[in-house]
């Protein structure tokens, strides 16, 4: 096996992106597909604004509107969001702990391919006969009436990209437990890879719920069991609380990584360390436990009681406090800092207020009292746009400007990143801030068109034109994107200039082993500490030898694809005698597939001691 | 790279330590096992005597339930030992997390 990198082609090129065990390939992947479907969602969003952007609008009939808002929560939370931060977590996690890959490299291929085919498969309800349109909580008094197979496959769909993101977690978690360097104790981890850590916990204890849920919906939908339908002695209320004991713990698992990020880029570009890093970790941490305990607070109307509500509420309050203390560790983090404004560091300082504001209502919407007027109004989306864009997306944006040179060794042009972030900025807070005096007016959500003089006629113009506003950005940004490819200027390991972490130590984009010699941490900001300390690089902890690497397979795209297969079979069994046959088809493939895999033995290859040593550098820098 | 066996042959492997540590080991694994027999006894024997209600009889066997599982854990599956803390961190974080559930359900779904 040679390490010198060779010219392929297309189709080399396509292989080896189609078997391959490689972390920082894996993240290239989910960003991709987490990129594509992230523009789904937001010409989804653009939709809707359209419709709504003047009075008796008829854009798109009551019923695809309801498909339309219906696919735009559901692909913006499981297959733009969580894939986006996924691919951060893949490309840069595993170099921030000085491993050479993640636990299981085999998993994490299979993870991505079972996201990948579980996203397509709910994409193409599109084209099949209707997408699903119960709303991405897919309620089940809702969910079981609906005609058609729409929410057969948002049940199949999730399914199958669920148990990807689930197995991925695990993945993760094993990793940041087994495979930390020497010397990289959990309290010297980054604090990207301690909300990887908490996150990937919560996946951990948060997926199954939502396995449970889809489960009953499957055997209620497609084969006439009855979970959830009253007439016949099921509950309804059990898939809203399946679904919000996987819900609320979900969108945590979604802001803990966005915060990560932001910690990374506050303590970067003030260049000093965190502030108050050991209670950032004990936030951190006690948001994720916190995050399993409030779910109800989304169903405060659905009459559980004034004892239940007003437990939730205050247990919901409580979150608070450990956000309160990651807001003023950001803040001081930067105060006496010497502070550089890049484009990471323009969204990471709109991220502070406008995180804020949707922490604010967030506490207002967690009074059970007050939430009778809130609920199924505007308000709550301004509420949730706010935290989810203004948290999550800022982080993902931030994110791909702060580590596009790690994961593919270009800059992207700093000018243009300024001029996204601004579009993105003011379109965010057109769109939305106002939204939650259009909730306070009346305007209640999920409705497809309101009538002319009741008030909502201009504030929906504005939110709309702040959509707009919204789109030129990400479309700059692609350009920025295409740009930067194209021209192809590579950089350095530390392209930034200010490195702390031990992913800026080596080469961008790494090499397939990542670290030649697994490195010393001396302390939290390793990389930081070895150049405070007159270093050019870090210190290895082991002397150079053979490197043990996995090899490439196919066999995760041939098990996910057994899946999706077999998905088509489920949905279609009561309407074609084929249905059946294709079921047990792709099981056979999926099972097959995992079969081979087991039996057949694969030990990976090693990578020469001899090939390692660079007459450059005589093989002695990690 | 050769593999490289951890204790055989090596002179520095205290061997009347190991052999202290195992029949320690021993000792708490009877301790324990001949607890979870008599547990089971005094659960077969709760089901037994005709004084007792369900209302008893249902929680106190729980009860014994929970404590076998825990001997179990950790005296059979070596959760007692240095090195499981990671294991035993998630083990008690799942158990929180469903026994929540589970008592939300038990108070206000199915009420």
């Amino acid at each position: 096996m040679s390490t010198i990198a060779q010219k392929k082609g297309f189709g080399a090129t396509l292989w080896d992106f189609l078997t391959t065990v490689d972390h920082k390939k894996i993240a290239i992947l989910y960003l991709i597909a987490g990129g594509f479907f992230f523009v789904v969602g937001g010409l989804e969003a653009v939709f809707i604004r359209i419709q709504l952007a003047i009075p008796n609008n008829d854009f798109v009939s009551a019923g695809a509107f309801n498909e339309i808002i219906t696919m735009h929560g559901t692909t913006m939370i499981f297959l733009a969001a969580m894939p986006l931060l996924f691919a951060f977590m893949n490309a840069v996690m595993p170099l921030q702990i000085g491993a050479r890959d993640v636990a299981f490299p085999f998993i994490n291929a299979l993870g991505f391919w079972l996201f990948f085919f579980g996203g397509v498969f709910l994409n193409l309800s599109w084209f099949l006969g209707g997408a699903p349109d119960a709303g991405w909580t897919s309620y089940a008094s809702l969910a079981i009436h609906s005609k058609g197979h729409g929410v057969d496959f948002y049940v199949l769909g999730l399914q199958i990209s669920g148990i990807g993101t689930l197995i991925g977690g695990i993945n993760f978690l094993v990793t940041i437990i087994n495979m930390r360097a020497p010397g990289m104790t959990y309290m010297r981890m980054p604090l990207f890879t301690w909300s990887t850590f908490v996150a990937s916990a919560m996946i951990l204890f948060a997926f199954p719920p939502l396995t449970v849920g889809l489960t009953l919906m499957m055997f209620d939908r497609l084969f006439g069991a009855n979970f959830f339908e009253v007439a016949m002695g099921g509950n309804t209320i059990i898939w809203e609380h399946l679904f919000w004991i996987f819900g609320h713990p979900e969108v945590y698992i979604l802001i803990l990584p966005a915060f990560g990020i932001f910690s990374e880029i506050f303590s970067l570009f003030s260049r000093k360390r965190l502030f108050g890093y050991s209670s950032m970790v004990f936030a951190t941490v006690l948001i994720g436990f916190l995050g399993f305990m409030v779910w109800a607070h989304h169903m405060f109307t659905a009459g559980l009681g004034p004892v239940a509500n007003a437990i939730f509420a205050v247990a919901t309050m409580a979150i608070g406090v450990p956000t309160g203390i990651k807001i003023f560790n950001w803040l001081f983090t930067m105060w006496g800092g010497s502070v550089k404004f890049t484009t990471p560091m323009y969204y990471a300082f709109g991220f502070i207020p406008s995180f804020v504001m949707g922490g604010v209502t967030g506490v207002m919407v967690a009074t059970a009292a007050a939430d009778y007027q809130y609920h199924d109004t505007y308000f709550v989306v301004a509420h949730f746009h706010y935290v989810i864009v203004g948290g999550v997306v800022l982080a993902i944006l931030a994110a791909t400007h702060l580590w596009w040179p790690k994961m593919f060794g270009t800059m992207l042009n700093e000018t243009l990143g300024k001029i996204t972030f601004w579009f993105f900025f003011i379109g965010f807070h057109l769109t939305f801030f106002i939204q939650h005096f259009l909730g306070l007016w009346g305007m209640p959500r999920r409705v497809f068109t309101y009538l002319p003089g009741q008030g909502f006629d201009a504030a929906n113009a504005v939110s709309s034109v702040g959509a707009a506003f919204m789109s030129i950005g990400v479309l700059i940004m692609l350009y920025n994107i295409i740009m930067t490819s194209v021209k192809n200027v590579k950089v350095g390991n530390d392209p930034w200039g200010d490195g702390r972490s031990l992913e800026w130590a080596i080469p961008s984009p790494p090499p397939f082993y990542n670290f030649k010699q697994l490195p010393l941490v001396r302390g939290l900001d390793a990389y930081w500490l070895e150049k405070m300390a007159g270093k050019k690089g870090m210190t290895p902890a082991e002397p150079l030898g053979d490197i043990h690497m996995p090899n490439s397979s196919f066999i995760p795209f041939m098990i996910s694809l057994g899946l999706f297969i077999a998905a088509f079979g489920a949905m279609y069994h009561r309407d074609h005698s084929w249905g059946m046959a294709v079921l047990i088809l792709g099981l056979l493939v999926t099972f097959g597939s995992m079969f081979l895999r087991s039996v057949k033995d694969d030990h990976g290859f090693h990578i020469h001691k001899e090939d390692l040593v660079d007459e450059s550098d005589k093989g002695v820098k990690a | 790279m050769t593999n490289q066996q951890l204790n055989s042959g090596n002179p520095s492997v205290d061997i009347e330590y190991r052999r202290r540590k195992n029949a320690e080991e021993m000792r708490y694994q009877v301790i324990s096992f001949s607890l979870m027999i008599f547990l089971t006894l005094v659960a077969f024997a709760s089901v037994a005597m005709k004084d007792f209600t369900a209302w008893f009889t249902m929680p106190f066997i729980l009860l014994l339930a929970v404590v076998q599982v825990i001997f179990q854990l950790f005296y059979f599956m070596h959760m007692s030992h240095k090195g499981h803390e990671a294991p035993t961190l998630f083990l008690f974080s799942g158990l929180f997390v469903g026994l929540t559930g589970i008592l939300a359900f038990l108070t206000i779904v199915w009420w």
